[in-house]
């Protein structure tokens, strides 16, 4: 397909660009379940997207498993934490989902860096893996394979989560960010409700995470520090929080931006980027996926008026 | 040793303080099974209230409510849906970006079991729970005249069209009291006759009993097998409609009311 196609003619450096696209569509569409069609808002999806790259990480150079077993584990761990997190702050009314999140992505960098983790985490320094090589003798580089997994594993987790979003658990979610007293009249379970989506969307950026890892062959506290949850609340607000389209358009937003903003300004990239940003929320105040939801509907609008002049 | 059946709902004593505004004063009343039981009174009576009591919204200060011979008040909220009491709201509590077939799916929530597994992976199991939904979808939306509305979003519609989602919204529950907060709302002269009928068409078919709070007073006595009258928070009647409307609390409420 169209998205293969870039193995054939693209160098390292440009596969290894719109793998980290996938990876972050991936870790956004955890982060839009639950801002989006659940309602609350996270300030710390970057804590679980280091939950899962340590995970790939101690998994491979402490207990010698391999990179692809490491990859549920991740999801596995991601959800735990977001449970463990989610659980508690899910009960409690108001921002305190927010407030929770957030401390936790500033405390994770400090925990990584603690002594006793030392000899797993590998304290400040932290840890090198290997970019894995592509299997049964495919002919691809580590980057081309790398992009064919992400690719994979990204088009499954959005399948499955279109899937959820479309049936029972999809309604409640949605119900009970709409009307939170009705659906729980409904029979919604809402605390239960919210947990669990919340420990789904941890898994997703936890997954995302270990993919992350096996680009950069590299994890360490100072990649996951507060800044890492920004980008990704950013990227999920520019890119559409209420769709899992927004995800994707929140990941392209991620990876161009920055080296965009960056030649644009040597000297101040992050007033660039600012600039940038703010006229993305002042023109698409729906984010990039409902500019584009508009624009297709009113384009077929315009074309089904013209049809009717036919016939008339 | 032949013990009688509890009766359907039973309030005994049930009391609400909102700080300093006593909303329910103590009221007590017994609804049987299969009846309508009308609840009228004016505004700020206590009747909304009363429904947010059985439902679990409001916490009763005293008093307590039993639902086939159950005591329910104290359980948590989402419970009261699968216990089979189903209900709707005065001022219309649906899901605004939702479409009115999702709205009223959401009924259905608690009749299915299918979980994140089962409704990512697609398994059998839920299918089969949203296709025995959606068959339910259908015959409610053909009763309730929703059918041409069903792709609609609910911010679209009239109020008293919001009023008919929400009454299919709790039918799709299939309970077995329904509460109904001023369904009539919104409504002309023509539109209350027709709810009247379809209330009585609603008890046969789906063999459920009513609990109807409004304020027209023609529907009211006309559907109704029992009504109870309230003022200031406190029953002032209960009976059937020819006597409660002869009774002069009610009369004297009534006339207070309109001056
Ligand atoms: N959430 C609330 N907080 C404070 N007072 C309330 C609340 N709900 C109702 N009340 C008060 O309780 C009384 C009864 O209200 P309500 O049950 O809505 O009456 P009705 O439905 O008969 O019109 C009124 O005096 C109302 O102002
Ligand atoms: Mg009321």
């Amino acid at each position: 397909m169209v998205l293969i196609a870039p193995l054939g003619f693209l160098g390292d450096y440009q596969l290894f660009r719109l793998t980290l696209i996938a990876t972050y569509a991936l870790a956004l569409l955890g982060l839009n379940l639950v801002m989006g069609f659940g309602g609350q808002i996270s300030l710390g999806h970057g804590a679980f997207y280091a939950s899962g790259a340590y995970t790939t990480a101690i998994l491979m150079t402490s207990a010698g498993v391999p990179y692809w077993a490491t990859l549920p584990c991740a999801g596995a761990a991601g959800a735990a934490l977001g449970f463990l997190v989610g659980w508690p702050a899910l009960r409690l009314r108001g921002h305190y989902l927010a407030l929770i999140t957030l401390a936790l992505a500033t405390a994770i960098p400090q925990a990584l860096k603690c002594k006793a983790l030392e000899p797993w985490t590998g304290g400040v320094q932290g840890v090198i893996i290997d970019k894995p090589g592509a299997p049964f003798g495919l002919p691809l580089s580590p980057d081309g394979w790398l992009y064919l997994l992400a690719l994979a594993i990204t088009a499954v987790a959005f399948t499955l989560v279109a899937n959820l979003l479309r049936g029972r658990i999809g309604r409640a979610i949605v119900a009970v960010r709409d009307h939170t007293l009705a659906a729980e009249a409904m029979g919604v379970h809402v605390a239960r409700l919210k947990t669990r989506t919340f420990a789904l969307s941890a898994a997703l950026t936890a997954l995302a995470g270990s993919l992350g890892a096996l680009e950069t062959e590299f994890v360490s506290p100072d990649s996951f520090t507060v800044f890492l949850s920004i980008t990704l609340f950013v990227g999920s607000v520019v890119g559409g929080v209420a769709s899992i389209g927004g995800a994707v358009a929140g990941a392209v937003f991620i990876v161009m931006v920055p080296p965009l903003a960056n030649s644009v300004s040597r000297a101040a990239p992050g007033a660039v980027y600012g600039v940038i940003l703010i006229a993305c929320l002042y023109l698409m105040p729906s984010g990039i996926a409902g500019l584009l939801r508009r624009a297709a509907a009113s384009s077929w609008w315009r074309k089904r008026k013209r049809g009717g002049e036919h016939v008339a | 040793m032949s013990e009688a059946k509890p009766p359907l709902l039973e309030a005994r004593d049930v009391a609400v303080r909102f700080g300093g505004v006593l909303a329910l004063g103590g009221v007590s009343f017994v609804a049987g099974h299969g009846e309508i039981c009308g609840l009228i009174g004016p505004n700020g009576s206590g009747k909304t209230t009363l429904f947010n009591c059985i439902s679990n919204i409001c916490r009763c200060s005293a008093g307590e409510i039993r639902f086939e011979g159950r005591r329910i008040s104290g359980a948590p909220r989402h419970r009261m849906a699968p216990m089979g009491i189903g209900r709707t709201f005065q001022n219309l509590a649906l899901f605004p970006t939702l479409t009115v077939a999702d709205n009223i799916l959401v009924g259905a929530h608690h009749l299915g079991g299918a979980g994140f597994v089962a409704g990512m992976l697609q398994l059998k199991l839920g299918r089969r729970e949203e296709e025995r939904a959606r068959a339910r979808l259908d015959a409610v939306a053909d009763l309730l005249d929703l059918r041409n509305s069903l792709a609609a979003l609910v911010t679209t519609l009239p109020f008293a069209v919001g009023k008919r989602v929400e009454l299919a919204r709790a039918l799709i529950g299939e309970p077995r009291l329904l509460l109904l907060d001023e369904p009539a709302g919104g409504l002309n002269h023509a539109e209350v006759n027709e709810l009247a009928l379809l209330l009585g068409a609603v008890r046969a078919r789906f063999g459920l009993s009513i609990l109807l709070v409004e304020h027209h007073m023609n529907l009211v006595m006309r559907v109704s097998d029992r009504v109870i009258a309230m003022e200031f928070g406190r029953k002032i009647a209960d009976g059937t409609p020819a006597e409660v409307q002869r009774e002069p609390a009610v009369i004297r409420a009534y006339l207070g009311a309109v001056t």
